[in-house]
């Protein structure tokens, strides 16, 4: 899992705007979740018109970044571009009741993907481990084997870490994470 | 507003955003450098007839000529875009 970076949003939109591309491969990996998550959990597209739903979305974020009025906007318009194209998609894949159905619903389930997103970005004020390891049991399935061979760690503590680093994120949501020595697992 | 989260509710939403795959994120990354190879390629064919005449008879084979792997996205506006010159 690539570590995220502290730079803000608008920092990120700076930077893009001025032609970074180190700062336009952390975008794609800020967002590169969310945008899949609206593509197959909030409208179910299939994999090809998911792809090309996503592809498309970054394509657009990358040439119109200097249309986004307010830097610190960034995921809202993300999520409004992502929105759009799935329309477009379900449109165009004839499935107008269905279109009909996730139009009216998709709001409740863009705003899960949004408390999901927040979540994440939680995530990464935890340690390394944590992260890597809520993230490869939650997000990756990876079983208590693989996680414990992959991060060289013992597989009996696996599941106290999960639930250790739970508390942690936890913790962090909820602004009680005080710094303490030897806090971080 | 004030969220609680419970483990069984911040597991659900840890579960909610899955990696996309590989191939697409490292796609996305890479645009910059591919939009930049395809405007370089309109310039040069703006000003090179017999380029512009190669691209317009037989896209793909100029493009592998060129040493150029773009994404058939960009094949097709590429193709859009010298079809308006």
């Amino acid at each position: 899992m690539t570590r995220p970076s502290t730079l803000s949003d608008a920092e990120l939109v700076r930077r893009c705007r001025a032609g970074d591309d180190d700062a336009w491969s952390e975008l794609v990996e800020r967002y590169s979740r969310y945008v899949y998550a609206i593509c197959v959990r909030g409208f179910r597209l299939s994999d090809d018109a998911a792809e090309d739903v996503f592809q498309d979305v970054f394509t657009r974020i990358y040439t119109r970044i200097d249309t986004l009025r307010d830097e610190s906007a960034l995921r809202p318009w993300i999520a409004q571009l992502a929105r759009r194209r799935c329309l477009d998609a379900v449109a165009k894949a004839k499935r107008e009741q269905v279109t009909d159905t996730l139009a009216a619903g998709d709001v409740d389930v863009v705003a899960e993907i949004d408390e999901a997103f927040e979540v994440r970005q939680a995530l990464a004020g935890l340690s390394g481990t944590c992260q890597e390891i809520l993230d490869r049991f939650f997000a990756r399935d990876q079983s208590y084997r693989t996680i414990a061979e992959e991060l060289d760690i013992p597989s009996g503590t696996v599941a106290s870490r999960i639930a250790r680093c739970l508390g942690k994120l936890r913790d962090e949501l909820e602004g009680r994470n005080e710094p303490r020595e030897g806090s971080r697992e | 507003m004030t969220r609680t989260h419970d483990e069984e509710r911040l597991g659900l939403l840890l579960r909610i955003l899955r990696p996309a795959p590989a191939g697409w994120v490292q796609a996305a990354k890479e645009l910059p450098g591919a939009r930049r190879s395809l405007d370089e390629l309109v310039a040069r064919a703006d000003a090179d007839v017999e380029l512009r005449r190669e691209l317009s008879s037989g896209l793909p084979a100029a493009l592998e000529r060129e040493g150029l792997d773009l994404d058939p996205r960009l094949v097709a506006e590429l193709r859009r875009r010298l079809e308006r010159r």
